[in-house]
Parts: C-alpha cells; structure tokens; sequence
C-alpha cells in the first residue's frame, strides 16, 4: 500500500476520473482498430495509466513534454483534445498531427507537446535541445521526456543523460520501466537492472517509484519537476509499471506467462487507487459511475469528431515535407 | 569605373566570418560541436569565437554526435537557430538517426506544426590522404532524404554567404564544406554577404559541353574545362551549390545550349548525385543530347591512404578532360 497521505475528494476524483479516461480511450482503440478504423502500429498503455497521470500533474502548462510511440494517455492528460487524437489515428485532417502522424506520433504546439517518437530513445536527444533552449533563452520550464526501459539500451540514453548533467539542463527524465523491451524481458538485455542507479553514475539525482500507484507517481514527479525547475539540473524519475496487454496489436505476447500478467493486475492503478479513496471515504459508488460516464461520454463524443473528419486531398500529398509559416501560424490572434 | 573594396580571405576565414556575423546578428544563434571552443575547430574554422563570444554561445559537446545533432534539432524546435558542427560527414552517420528520423521528418509528422530552423555543418571529401574514415563524400546519401536542405559551397562567396540565410530557414539546413577547399584563397568584397540558397550557378559559360560539379569538384571541373579550352572545346562549369532540392532548371538549360554533359562527383559512382542529375538529364533533356551523359566519380573503394592510390581514386582533371575528348571523337566520328 503507498505511504502517501490521502488526498482530497476533488483532486483524488480528478485522478481517478483521468485514468478511467485513459482506460476506456485506450479499450476503445481496440473495438476501433478491430473495426479498422485505426490502422498502422498502435500501443496501448493500458495499466501504465498511473504514469502519464501522476506525472503530468507535477507539469505548468508551459512545460514542454517529449514522449513515445505509446503516448495516447499522455497526451489526453496534458490535453490534447480527445476528438483530435481520435481524429489522428483516423488520419484524418483534423487529427493533431493533421492525419499525417498517426498513432505513433501526435503532435500538439499548443500543449507543447513535442512529439510521439517511434525510435526507441530518439527523443531524449530533442529533449535536451528544448531544455537547451529554455537555459539559453533564461526560460524557466521543464521539458519531461517519457521514454521506455527499452531505450536505456540505447546509446542516446547514455549520452543524453551525460550531456544533461554536464550542461545542468532542466530535463524531467521519466523511464517508464514496464519490464520488457517489446518481448524481451529486461534481465535478458540489461547487464544492471537497477535502472536509476545507471542514471545516478552520470552525477543526477535519481529515484525509482511504484508507477502502479497514481498518488506516489504524482508526489516523486512533483518532488523531482521542483528540483528540476529550482535548480536547473536534471532530474530521473524510474516509474516501474507493467503493460497489461500486448506491446503493439501484432504481438502475440508469447513472451511471458499469464501468470505473470494476473499477478500485476492485482496491482492495477485503478481499483488501487479507488481502495484508497473508499478506505478515506473520499469515494461513492454514484462518484464511479459519473466518471465512467464522463469517460463514456468524450470518447463517443472524439469518435463522432474523427468521423466527420475530413481526409486530405490527395493534392496536398507533399505539402508539409518543408516549413509553410502561414500554415502553422494559423489566423492571427 | 567604380572599385569594391575588397579583402584577401580564405575559404577557412570566410566561414569563420559567416558564423561571427549570424552570432552577432541573431541571439538565437549558437554554435556547438566536438572542439569548436578551445580547440578553434578541428579545422580551425572556429578559432577565435569562444574568446569573443563564451561558452555559452561556442559550445564544446562531449563525443555524442546524435545527442548534439539531435539538441541541435529540439532547440530549434524550442526557438533558437543552432549551428551544429560535425567535424566530419563520417561522423554523422553516428547523428544519422536525428537527422532522418527527426529532423527530415517532425515538421511533416506533426502536419507542419514545428518549423526546425537548425544548420549542421560538416567537412567531406578526400585529398588529404585520411584514409576510409575520414574521407567520403556521402552528400549523396543525405540529399535522398526529403524534409533536408543540402547546400555545397565551392567558392569564397558561398562559404561567406550561405550561412546566414541557411539558418533564416525554417528547415533543417546541412553544409558540406570539402576540407580540401579551406584553404582555398582569393578576394572578396568586404561588404560581402548573404548569397541566395536555391539556385545553381554557371562558373564558366561555355557552349560545347556541360560540366556539372560542386563543392570539392568544382576547381577539378574549372581546371579541366582550362585544359579542354587549349584544345579549342569550349566547356560550360555549372556548379550545383544546392544538392537538394536540385536546380533541374539550371542544368537542363545548360544541356539543351551544349548538348553534352559529364558529371563530376567526388561520391562512389553506383547511387549516387551524379547518378540523379544524369537520370533527371535523361527524363527531361533526352532528345536535346548529342551523347550520352558521362560521370567522372571516384573508384569504388574505401578511400587508400597511399597517396598515389588516393589520387587515382580520386575524380582528375584529366580524367575529365579525357572524357570530354572520348565524347566529343564519338560525336565526330558518328
């Protein structure tokens, strides 16, 4: 059980409600990518949901956020509209990244949203340069940079990690440690496993957390984004949770045992997280069913959007391959 | 008759002068690199800046070319207008993943939504006798890639002049600077400043045979095209300057007035830009050809150290002019 102290109603439903959100966003890709509605490589994070919920918290809307290929919940949490993500896996051109994305990669300047990057590591480096250019320009914002277990094997790991402490860059450095590297178990690729005791050699502070529980992901964050944000230094946050499905829908997740998966859904973050607020008396049975109807009520809502999404004409095909700055402008504010 | 003023500098000097200027004009502009600081860059480009402009502006990077390359890329999605130097196009096939995976393609992943106003600069090319690490021209392989912009300056002019509207685009800017150039001299006016990034240029107009060339071929192309002028053939020089996208016009009118081309390009011949400017002749000046198009590239091997294995290996005047001879004979003898 987490030794955080409780929280109150309004904030501990506020969590609740965003996992449930992202449970049911992600349960109805499924149904979607059945249908073949969505198509392409597609992720889910369902039963890391305490990760992208709890982390977000500890970010301002200023903040710049750099994730992965499996980032639909981060990006609904830090608000990207439901309807335009939906819209996205549709391919659609009112989808976040125009359509021209997909899945993997939704994109969203407005939420400082820098991407949905589908090589394995390939973000750290970006996210160095953004906290590069906030130090430069005496900006004062975090740019947390999502990035699996997986990547730690890569070299971008080490010489981003290296070059953010040298530089005393303000990157939030939050590995999401589910245990595998798509079907290889991290015993059987990494020689240390203790993954924040790697990032602490490059001189960072360094901690690892239950990311299956939404108040202690959400206390470290806060505790880490503060350090990064006073001090200018990076920050490694290990959230170590565990996918509940396959890694993409062309796994057959023959990798490991059903066992193994029923025992972590045992710590699923959602009913985790309601003991909590029932045992506090935070939480009513009336409270869960507005939230799942809440949830209900905006995936329909995104699904109706990416459906009336319109497809871009095929004219437009090589448009946006360079920088068109009135496109992107918009209409002036 | 009215004298610009002008100033002797080396190519070396005028990149140097490029930089300083883009530091001085536009806070956004940083330069960083393996031993850009206080080495003065591994060629020397750089010597000087980290005194006049600090470290936080002249930045030396550990030996991490993707995180440098890829930093490169996310401050300028995060505002600024990096210069990011490689010290060799070896190097950053270490950077490859950052370039083609994020800078060639964010802006169009993201439905045009981040421009990637970052320059990366990088020496290339042989002569030097640095053997299979150090020498190859892979200009070629970037200029595949859509989303990049590739720019080869040759002369005094460009290497004092394309920088600063490199780093005005919002696009991911690539310069190859051939090592044999940098010490290349001659004058410049002392006003001299930004050129344009989009076109090809004719460096000897002539009207007998098109030699197309750029970056460390060019003085190869303007020696032969001297040569094959003692022998009364009266060669037209165009030099690229943007490898991608390529000026099509620029070469297609030259070829419809000589009729002939030959391509000199320092790359392995198999794939490569001559390869690309020869099949773009093809498709749209076929019938304009008296002759088939030739290419002078290097032998395909890793770069030799030995000197005189290196030269063989290496594009030549003569080669050139050889071709041109071998060319012009099929002609007349048909």
């Amino acid at each position: 059980m987490s030794a955080v102290a409780p929280v109150d109603r309004e904030h501990g439903l506020y969590l609740l409600g965003q996992m449930v959100l992202v449970r049911r966003f992600e349960e109805k890709c499924v149904e979607l990518y059945s249908a073949s509605k969505i198509r392409g490589f597609m992720h889910l994070s369902i039963g890391e949901e305490a990760v992208a919920v709890g982390t977000m918290q500890a970010l301002e809307p200023d903040d710049a956020i750099v994730a992965t290929y499996r980032e639909h919940g981060h990006a609904l949490v830090r608000g990207v509209s439901a309807g335009a993500i939906m819209a996205e896996m549709y391919g659609k051109v009112e989808g976040c990244s125009r359509g021209r994305g997909g899945s993997m990669h939704l994109f969203d300047a407005a939420t400082h949203f820098y991407g949905g990057n589908a090589i394995v590591g390939g973000g750290l480096p970006l996210a160095v340069g953004l906290a590069l250019a906030d130090k430069l320009t005496g900006r004062e914002r975090v740019t947390a940079c999502f990035f699996g277990d997986g990547a730690v094997a890569e070299g971008e790991f080490h010489e981003c990690m290296n070059l953010a402490a040298l530089w005393n860059l303000p990157v939030l450095f939050c590995c999401e440690n589910n245990l595998y590297a798509m079907g290889t178990a991290i015993e059987r690729y990494e020689s240390e496993t203790d993954l924040a005791l790697k990032a602490a050699s490059y001189e960072m502070t360094a901690w690892s957390v239950d990311g299956m529980d939404v108040l202690a992901v959400e206390q470290a964050a806060h505790k880490a984004a503060t350090e990064v944000r006073g001090g200018g230094r990076p920050c490694f946050l290990e959230l170590r949770t565990y996918r509940f499905r396959a890694h993409s829908m062309y796994d057959p997740d023959l990798y490991r045992t059903k066992e193994e998966i029923e025992r972590f859904k045992q710590h699923d973050p959602i009913p985790a997280l309601i003991e909590q607020l029932r045992a506090a008396a935070l939480l009513t049975d009336e409270d869960i069913e507005r939230l799942e109807r809440d949830a209900a009520e905006r995936i329909e809502a995104a699904i109706e959007f990416a459906e009336a999404g319109t497809l871009e004409p095929v004219e437009d095909l090589e448009r946006f391959v360079y920088y068109e700055p009135a496109h992107a402008e918009g209409p002036t504010e | 008759m009215s004298v610009t003023p002008t100033n002797t500098i080396t190519y070396r000097e005028a990149m140097r002068e490029a930089i300083r200027e883009a530091l001085l004009a536009d806070e956004r502009v940083f330069l960083m690199g393996e031993d850009v600081g206080a080495y003065g860059g591994c060629f020397g480009v750089s010597k000087g800046l980290l005194e006049e402009f600090g470290p936080d502006r002249i930045r030396d990077t550990p030996l991490s070319e993707s995180a440098f390359v890829g930093a490169g890329i996310g401050a300028a999605m995060g505002g600024m207008h990096p210069i990011v130097e490689v010290m060799t196009v070896n190097f950053c096939l270490l950077a490859l993943d950052q370039i083609m995976n994020n800078a060639a393609t964010i802006t169009h992943m993201s439905g045009g939504q981040f421009a990637i106003p970052v320059v990366i600069r990088m020496t290339t090319g042989a002569g030097r006798q640095v053997a299979a690490q150090h020498s190859h021209s892979l200009e070629g392989w970037l200029a595949h890639i859509p989303g990049l912009k590739l720019l080869a300056p040759a002369t005094l002019a460009d290497a004092r002049g394309m920088l600063g509207p490199a780093l005005e685009d919002p696009n991911p800017v690539l310069i190859f600077e051939h090592g044999s150039l940098y010490n290349l001299e001659g004058e410049l006016p002392v006003d001299g400043g930004a050129v344009e990034i989009e076109h090809a240029a004719i460096r000897r107009p002539g009207t007998d045979v098109t030699l197309v060339a750029y970056g460390g071929t060019l003085p190869t192309a303007m020696t032969a095209a001297d040569e094959l002028a003692a022998a009364g053939i009266d060669a037209e020089v165009i030099d690229l300057r943007v490898l991608r996208p390529l000026d099509d016009a620029a070469v297609i009118a030259s070829v419809s007035r000589t009729h002939r081309a030959v391509i000199v390009d320092e790359a392995w011949r198999s794939g490569s830009l001559a390869a690309e400017v020869s099949a773009r002749i093809m498709e749209q000046a076929f019938y304009e050809l008296d002759a088939p198009v030739a290419r002078v590239c290097s032998a395909e091997v890793p770069m030799p150290y030995p000197r005189h294995l290196e030269q063989a290996a290496l594009p030549q005047p003569g080669t050139v002019v050889a071709e041109v001879h071998r060319m012009m004979g099929a002609v007349d003898d048909g």
